[in-house]
């Protein structure tokens, strides 16, 4: 991750801080920064969506593509991820220097939708062994300010809310080819039920507490961290330690209770303000980038 | 446990909520100022294909026959005089690679370590802003009556800290105090940290009266609630209307 340097004495600062409930910018452990959420802003994809949290700029794209299922799971279609760490994110990046942390954060997607309920797979097959949709979900970081997990699942989750796959009818001759026909109404599209989708809640150790939504301050502090992904009904799909440090299993307990419990709240708010966007309509005012 | 989640809101023009009676010249680079070839050029401007370009982006100033533009955004240029707050990145044998967000590195030769003015700092919290936006002034160091410090670097690097209790004298060295900060001090800290990044996003000189009035502004909400844009916007514009009042 982007790291900052820092004294011995602002670490000093910012760990008995902690310890107090009260962070820097005045937040308790368990607050998040204020995020903002935008779905649609990239019009050449299937779905998409812009995330804002403090300093953090993600933007997810998603492309709906068809072809061949894999041979393990006939049945169903699958997501390809790829996270894209582009140098104006923070110098660190430039050249290859994102590369690293960006398949990191790929194979930590692939794992928490790694099970079966997360996404309804089966509903993206078009004919059983031959045709299915594959998602690609391309992340791009555009600025890191700290806990970029947390934003990126945040943005992965509304770009798929927003995902729209256009319906196919497979027609078949009488010399048994089939052909697939697209429709031609733009607007009749099957959407994805994301309710099941997990999102991801980082806990940075800092001293003898956590917290929550850790800023590339906090995270120069912390020596080990906890990354709980979390669905909307407090079910945890998958949980990985970072860090130099060591964790015991009180406190791992301790932080995959919170994480729960945030993520609740987390998902909650999401899916509110999704539909919140959602019912202003088509014809609502687009902010995107330049507003 | 707080959580908010909102829908991206576009930004007003700043000089739509100050009033501006006349509106400024703004420039981005490439921009003609004058196909009028009698004026002098200024700094963030040069000369192509017979007209005045622009090399830097904001507001055109003209002093008579002196066109300039004056960068919103640019690194710091130091001057004689000036008081600077900077990052110790990197031990050499005589001396000290300084970050100080100007153009180079700035260095800090050992033997000046002992110069009355300069001094090592403890505990506190640095905030990073455009150099533009430091107000020069006689002095920098600010013990503000709220009961915490401040010190204005001219660099944009401004560093807050609890006021200490007594001024010792250093018998030589320096030893960090690294005892905890009570609790009222972190909270005055903090809420002047987050007024002051209120500030900078609404475009606003920084100086000990202006960051005073809007703490004293911000005393209603709590303290991680200044951070919202609308809470920001109302604190500012009050800051603002008691500058106004104090001037005229």
């Amino acid at each position: 991750m982007a790291s900052v340097a820092l004294s011995e004495a602002e670490k000093v600062y910012i760990v008995h801080g902690v310890q107090e409930d009260l962070r820097v910018d005045g937040r308790g452990c368990e607050d998040y920064r204020c995020v903002e959420v935008e779905t649609d802003v990239v019009s050449n994809t299937s779905g998409s969506a812009r995330v804002k949290l403090g300093h953090t700029d993600i933007l997810v794209g998603v492309k709906a593509e068809m072809g061949t299922p894999k041979l393990e799971k006939p049945n169903e279609g699958y997501l390809e991820f790829f996270v894209d760490c582009s140098a104006n994110a923070t110098p660190e990046f430039e050249g290859r220097g994102g590369d690293d942390l960006g398949t990191e954060i790929a194979n930590t997607l692939y794992r928490i939708f790694n099970n079966k309920s997360s996404v309804d797979l089966k509903s993206l097959c078009i004919s059983p062994r031959e045709h299915c949709w594959i998602l690609y979900v391309d992340v791009l970081l555009l600025e890191c300010g700290g806990n970029l997990f947390d934003a990126i699942s945040i943005a992965v989750k509304a770009a798929l809310f927003n995902t729209r796959i256009p319906k196919v009818r497979v027609l078949e001759d009488e010399e048994g080819s089939k052909d697939i026909e697209l429709s031609d109404d733009p607007y009749d599209c099957i959407r994805l039920s994301v309710e099941n989708v997990p999102c991801i809640v980082t806990l940075c150790k800092i001293g003898y507490r956590h917290v929550v939504d850790a800023t590339l301050q906090e995270e120069a502090c912390s020596l080990a961290s906890l990354l709980v992904s979390v669905t909307s009904k407090g079910v945890v799909t998958c949980m990985r330690k970072v860090g130099k440090g060591s964790l015991d299993p009180e406190s791992i307990f301790e932080m995959m209770e919170t994480g729960k419990r945030v993520g609740k709240v987390l998902h909650a708010s999401l899916q509110s303000l999704l539909h919140k966007e959602e019912s202003l309509g088509p014809k609502r005012q687009k902010v995107g980038f330049l507003g | 446990m707080a959580m908010e989640m909102r829908l991206p809101v576009p930004r007003k023009p700043v000089s739509e909520s100050l009033g501006r009676e006349t509106k400024k010249h703004l420039v981005v680079p490439g921009d003609t100022i004058t196909t009028d070839t009698g004026f002098m050029r200024g700094h963030g401007t040069y000369m192509g294909e017979e007209k005045l370009i622009a090399s830097v982006a904001g507001p055109v100033e003209r002093v008579n026959k002196l066109i300039c533009v004056k960068a919103l955004k640019t690194r710091y240029n130091g001057e004689v005089g000036d008081i600077v707050v900077g990052r110790i990145t990197e031990v050499q044998q005589k001396r000290w690679k300084v970050e100080t967000n100007s153009r180079l590195d700035s260095v800090l030769l050992l033997s000046s370590m002992n110069l009355p003015g300069g001094e090592l700092l403890g505990q506190g919290v640095l905030v990073q802003v455009p150099p533009s936006l430091v107000k020069r002034q006689k002095t920098h160091f600010h013990d503000l009556p709220c009961g915490a410090s401040v010190i204005l670097g001219n660099n944009g690097f401004i560093w807050i800290y609890p006021t200490p209790e007594h001024k010792e004298e250093d018998a030589g060295g320096f030893i960090a105090n690294l005892e905890p900060v009570s609790l009222a001090d972190r909270e005055v800290i903090s809420r002047l940290r987050n007024c002051i990044v209120s500030l900078v996003t609404q475009r606003m000189l920084l100086y000990d009266t202006s960051i005073l009035y809007c703490y004293e502004a911000s005393l209603p909400h709590q303290i991680k609630d200044i951070l919202k844009p609308e809470v920001m916007e109302e604190i500012v514009m009050e800051t603002r209307q008691r500058l106004l009042e104090q001037e005229g």
